[in-house]
């Protein structure tokens, strides 16, 4: 059974993640602010941590911050009300392997939590766009041309996921295995956190306004 | 921490430049009304300058030196605060505002000199030696700090600094700085003999102390005006932050919670709305981006959700101006999404925009019970003719993927009109 930790400071929103997640999850623990999250995932070393992106303390990216720094294979899906680019962006910059909002149903919560278990990404179709907007653009300045700009083929799969479609609808309509879909994310995901271009930051924080 | 709307600050509304064409008397008798906005007494210098077509510092000046003439001003003063009104009373609606003009101010300091001079004659004087190396150096001051048109464009600074960006001009200092020293030297010269007891070095300093205070005083005064609304700026800025940031926390995540439950699709519908009207006011852009093709695509998910209670995803990359084919792309879009939400039975419509260089493309796609294109009901082949019609006039092409059980998805693509 995969050990999921909740981190969210809303008791109503708490108890009824508790209650979708409790028969298909194993909840090793929760905590409602920045500091007792850290110390509660430390302690239990859970596989998946479901993080709320906004928290007394510092953020959800502070609870990233702390934990990455000793426990590199614990897991984040960042979960929140915010849409806004500069969270989503913030959040999977500072570690986090997919972003979620919390209107979500709970079946597709569910996948979401297994796929970055299984070490995959969770894009949703508003992150998808986030990503292309802000790799969008020309490329004068680009440092580091591997890292600061996606291939055709990872636009195209992020197109199609931006659209709506799932990442097995995608495979079949762009003829791939699911499997190479799911790289192309990871890859994406890969260049988000890593990549140096300083337009990524300007963007988010253009778009901060949503 | 959430994202904050931008600190937006609002000033005063200065003095419309639109209204002061036509200047038009109020239907009202009364002639003056005070100013609310710029007033150190009463406002009633403010006022008599905007009516007037003077700067209100100028009119000030006019007041203090005809005060000197046996207290004339001060009568003057008064008699004109009698014979104002308050703003927003009666008659005070619609008044005419005159911009500063060079001429108006001459006017009004050619009309001080000959009311001082009839004053003079009459014999309500406090005498030469006091009266006109004073109106001398009110004039310099006043050369100097008369806004004139330039009053919208002027920003608190050092006031080195603005002599020498050109923001006061270089001859205005000059003029002005010369009227201030050679009035308070002819005071100097006038009463110097009578004071020397009092030691010269003293009255030296107090000299030099008033010209410094007439030249840069009322820059000091206006940098703390605009200091202290500035202040309020931010004071009402945080209060919305702080409103924004308790909302965020309690009233969105309740409609979240309501949208996760096993609620009614009425109920839903509500939920879903309320969620994006109040995402809307929280994160409301400070001045609303016009023409632009984002926001068009955007505005479609709450019409949609509200004709047939089916939530909308919309996803846009790239923006662009809302020229023509935007606009044939953004009318296709809705329609592809009504005809989605009202015959697809899908819980979702998705719809992509992307602005590429030389195109626009949008997707509208629903998991819904999809058709076979060869056999569509005519009801539906109406509206895809109509999407199609629609597209084709501005050159674009529409593909509508569908099979039963699948869904739909239509595709649109339109060419970018060169700029």
């Amino acid at each position: 059974m995969i050990r999921v930790f909740l981190v969210d400071d809303h008791h109503f929103f708490l108890s009824g993640l508790r209650a979708e997640l409790g028969a298909e999850f194993e909840i090793v623990g929760e905590a409602g602010e920045v500091d007792a999250a850290v110390d509660g995932i430390r302690r239990t070393r859970p596989d998946v941590v479901l993080l709320d992106v906004h928290l007394p303390g510092g953020g959800g990216r502070a609870v990233l911050e702390a934990v990455r720094q000793t426990d590199q294979e614990i897991r984040f899906l960042a979960l929140s009300v915010s849409d806004a680019a500069e969270d989503v962006i913030g959040v999977i910059r500072a570690g986090a392997r997919g972003y979620v909002t919390k209107t979500i149903s709970p079946p597709d919560l569910a996948a979401a939590i297994r796929r970055v278990q299984g070490g995959d990404a969770v894009f949703s179709p508003r992150l998808a766009g986030f990503v292309l907007d802000a790799f969008h653009g020309d490329l004068t300045g680009v440092a580091d041309p591997e890292l600061d700009q996606l291939t055709a083929r990872e636009r195209e799969v992020l197109r199609h996921i931006a659209r709506g479609f799932t990442y097995k609808e995608v495979a079949r309509r762009l003829h791939l295995s699911v499997k190479t879909v799911e790289t192309h994310v990871s890859s994406v995901l890969r260049k988000l956190q890593l990549s140096s271009r300083h337009e990524l930051t300007r963007w988010a924080s253009d778009r901060r306004l949503v | 921490m959430p994202p904050w709307p931008r600190g937006t600050i609002t000033r005063p509304t200065e003095a419309s430049p639109t209204a002061t064409q036509v200047p038009q008397r109020p239907a009202s008798s009364a002639a003056i009304v005070r100013s609310r906005t710029n007033r150190v007494l009463l406002g009633v210098a403010g006022g008599l300058g905007e009516r007037l077509g003077v700067d209100p510092a100028l009119v000030r000046v006019a007041f203090a030196v005809l005060a000197l003439a046996g207290g004339a001003g001060v009568i003057l003063y008064l008699l004109a605060w009698a014979f104002s009104v308050e703003p927003d009373t009666e008659g005070a609606v619609g008044r005419p505002v005159r911009r500063p003009s060079p001429r108006q101010a001459l006017a009004l300091g050619m009309v001080v000199l000959g009311t001082l001079l009839l004053l003079r004659e009459l014999g309500l004087w406090f005498g030469d030696q006091i009266v006109w190396p004073i109106a001398l150096a009110a004039a310099g001051s006043a050369v100097i700090w008369a806004r004139g048109d330039d009053r919208a464009r002027w920003l608190p600074g050092n006031p080195i600094e603005a002599l020498f960006t050109g923001r006061v001009g270089l001859i205005r200092i000059l003029v002005g700085g010369l009227l201030v020293f050679s009035g308070l030297g002819l005071g100097f010269a006038n009463t110097g003999a009578n004071l020397a007891a009092a030691g010269d070095a003293l009255l030296g300093v107090a000299v030099t102390l008033i010209g410094l205070g007439l030249i840069f005083g009322p820059w000091a005064t206006r940098l703390a005006n605009q200091l202290a609304e500035e202040r309020r700026g931010r004071i009402r800025s945080e209060a919305r932050a702080e409103m924004a940031a308790h909302l965020h926390d309690s009233v969105l995540h309740t409609l979240a919670l309501i949208q996760r439950a096993d609620a009614s699709p009425e109920v839903l519908g509500l939920a879903r709305r309320q969620e994006r009207e109040l995402r809307a006011w929280l994160y409301r852009v400070p001045v609303p981006p016009e023409g632009r093709l984002r926001p068009a695509v955007e505005a479609i998910a709450s019409r949609v959700e509200q004709r047939h209670d089916v939530p909308v995803d919309i996803v846009v990359v790239g923006d662009a101006p809302l020229d023509d084919a935007g606009r044939a792309l953004v009318d296709a879009c809705q329609e592809a999404a009504f005809n989605a939400a009202r015959h697809s039975g899908a819980p979702l419509v998705s719809v992509y925009v992307e602005v590429e260089p030389d195109e626009l493309t949008g997707f509208v796609r629903d998991e819904g019970k999809g058709f076979d294109p060869d056999q569509v009901p005519t009801d539906r082949r109406g509206i895809a003719d109509s999407i199609r019609g629609r597209i084709r006039r501005h050159g674009g092409s529409v593909t509508i993927v569908s099979s039963p059980g699948e869904g739909t998805e239509v595709q649109l693509r339109l060419p970018r009109s060169q700029q």
